[in-house]
């Protein structure tokens, strides 16, 4: 059962993927939808590994942009001053903001809810300006020059590893102590959990995750700025507001909110001013109205799709 | 310049910025003391206020104090509605949940201020000539003077408010506990509004007083200094009036000091360092309690 769903599964997925390269052969997608669909997945990774770090480890982090913009300076950087492939630059880029994650997750991480929250803000903040006041990567005039490397097949790929690697570590030994940090950090201490070490873990993962997602993204527009809402507190927000209306603890959900969210905009390019009034009451109404998020907690999966076909006979939960 | 003249100087000019931060911490101390929650829209309140103080004067036609208290009434009534309609259902949801809507009534706030005033600053009109006052070595603008003045005035009032009315005495027991403050007869709801409206006021003061001493008001202009001051109240002990005092002086100081030491861009990062710094080695702030935590 397990073999054949992650088999169909992975049919379904090179599906795609070859039918997004036909119809771009075809000339049906043009470059615009191509690199909309790029975005998709580069925010599919944002959204998920924040995920891991918000909704399933419970330890409120709102600085994931620090880490995007690492993976994007960093390896732009690497690729256009010393020419390294890409592939090392990905992982470079992924693990220089993990080795961030770690430095800034062990001592923010003693903080809890709000002052986390505020302090991962900060440290968001200060990755800016420390970007802004260093020449070596343009400074205030922006990083211009990167090479494109990214295609949508890269992009789709490191998508689809994100989404893997983060749902089997949730479903992990790792993963429920995750958890259980998560529902009651005293409880999973006195269970034996040590609890600093889950929460750094998803924090250095996530972080890692982001820096991928920054790579993937310098190199597709090949011009970073250092403003707000490229690499800031607003972009920040934006991937939070993705992951809440999606549903903390929810892969799917971050999938499909990270894919809705991303094209909505670029449909209502003509109310562009409206979106960000249209973002907070819809943030605000989930709030008020379902709390954990649209799809809190739920995961969809051709098993469990399998399991409702199957109807009465089934017996056990496997979502 | 002599070095200490410059440090002298700066001094005074960070203690002018430091008064600003001051109230705007003050809003985030008093709500936080109150129902635990970062208002992270106080700082589009203040912004809000620099608007309206804007509008009174140039349309209006009103002179600066007049302005003033019309904008702080017209930003404590903003506030209260915020309380009524995204916070207050949420009372017993959980802190994350309420901590999201603070973020997304900021964002609402924002983007309808750049909607309805458009996304351009304004000049702030001047109400009072620009003069040097000079001091000894070093100098003070009017307008330094007026921000700390009104700033110190406004903080009186808040500390006759807060320590020697029946309003303040009801406040201080709501923040102390809250089911004990039901218990004896005091409307806890009615209690948080005047909260939020006192807070909102005195936001919407500074935002008035930033409008003038920069000569330019814009629908972002809150977010930064709403995050610093929320800082301040974090460095002087949340939750602790006295200590938003302290922490916004000491912030707007050390600002400064960057800005004359090093890079002008450097000042956003200071805030956060101190912030971190602060909830590292004293999370409770300078003049905060020590709490215990309970299981």
């Amino acid at each position: 059962m397990n073999k054949l769903t992650s088999l169909i599964s992975g049919a379904i997925l090179l599906f795609i993927y070859l039918l997004v390269q036909l119809l771009e052969r075809q000339g049906i997608l043009l470059a615009y939808h191509v690199q909309i669909l790029s975005l998709c997945c580069i925010n599919i990774i944002l959204v998920v590994s924040l995920n891991l770090i918000n909704g399933f480890t419970g330890q409120f982090s709102i600085g994931h942009a620090g880490f995007f913009a690492i993976g994007a300076y960093a390896s732009a950087y690497l690729t256009v001053t010393w020419q390294v492939p890409f592939i090392f630059a990905i992982i470079c880029g992924g693990i220089l903001a993990g080795i961030a994650g770690l430095a800034v997750g062990l001592p923010a991480l003693r903080l809890r809810g709000d002052y986390l929250a505020i302090a991962t803000l900060g440290f968001g903040e200060i990755i800016r300006v420390i970007i802004l006041n260093t020449d070596a990567v343009g400074g205030a005039r922006g990083f211009s020059g990167i090479p494109k490397y990214t295609t949508f097949g890269l992009a789709y790929l490191t998508a689809i590893i994100t989404v893997v690697v983060i749902r089997n570590f949730v479903n992990s030994d790792y993963g429920r102590a995750c958890l259980a940090v998560r529902e009651d950090e005293i409880a999973a201490e006195s269970l034996g959990v040590n609890s600093t070490y889950f929460k750094v873990l998803a924090f250095t993962i996530g972080a890692f995750f982001a820096g991928a997602a920054g790579t993937l993204f310098s190199h597709y527009l090949q011009y970073m700025a250092p403003t707000p809402s490229q690499i800031g507190f607003v972009k920040s927000i934006d991937i939070l507001i993705m992951l809440v209306l999606g549903g903390l603890g929810s892969i799917t959900g971050s999938v499909i909110a990270a894919i809705v969210l991303t094209v909505i905009p670029e449909l209502l390019r003509g109310f562009a001013e409206y979106r960000m009034i249209i973002y907070p009451i819809l943030l605000i109404l989930v709030m008020l109205y379902r709390p954990s998020g649209l799809l809190a907690g739920q995961e969809f999966s051709l098993a469990s799709l399998a399991q409702l076909f199957k109807g009465a006979k089934a017996h056990g939960n496997h979502s | 310049m002599a070095w200490h003249i410059i440090a002298l100087q700066q001094l005074i000019n960070g203690l002018a910025l430091g008064s600003v931060y001051a109230l705007i911490a003050l809003g985030y101390t008093m709500v936080y003391g109150i129902i635990r929650l970062i208002n992270f829209a106080h700082g589009d309140i203040y912004m809000l206020g620099a608007y309206f103080g804007f509008y009174a004067i140039t349309m209006l036609k009103l002179p600066l104090v007049p302005a003033m208290i019309v904008s702080m009434a017209a930003a404590a009534v903003v506030g209260v509605l915020l309380e009524r309609i995204a916070y207050k259902p949420l009372r017993n949801s959980s802190r994350i949940a309420v901590l999201i809507t603070a973020i997304g009534a900021s964002l609402l706030l924002q983007s309808t201020a750049q909607l309805v005033f458009g996304a351009s600053f304004k000049p702030f009109p001047q109400a009072m000539a620009f003069r040097r006052i000079q001091l000894g070595p070093v100098f003070m603008t009017n307008r330094q003077l007026l921000i700390f003045g009104v700033a110190v005035l406004l903080m009186v009032i808040l500390h006759v408010i807060v320590q020697y009315t029946k309003l303040g005495k009801a406040m201080r027991a709501v923040s102390m506990d809250k089911e004990a403050a039901l218990l004896m007869g005091i409307n806890v709801d009615r209690i948080i509004s005047a909260t939020f409206a006192i807070g909102s006021a005195l936001a919407a003061a500074a935002g008035i007083l930033v409008g003038m001493y920069y000569n330019r008001i814009d629908p972002y202009m809150g977010m930064m200094p709403g995050l610093k001051a929320f800082v301040a109240a974090v460095l002087g002990g949340i939750g602790v009036v006295p200590g938003a005092v302290l922490g916004g002086l000491l912030m707007g100081v050390a600002e400064n000091m960057v800005v004359t030491l090093g890079s002008s861009t450097l000042r956003d990062a200071v805030a956060f360092a101190i912030l971190i710094v602060v909830l590292l080695f004293r999370p409770n702030g300078l003049l905060g309690k020590k709490g215990i935590e309970k299981v």
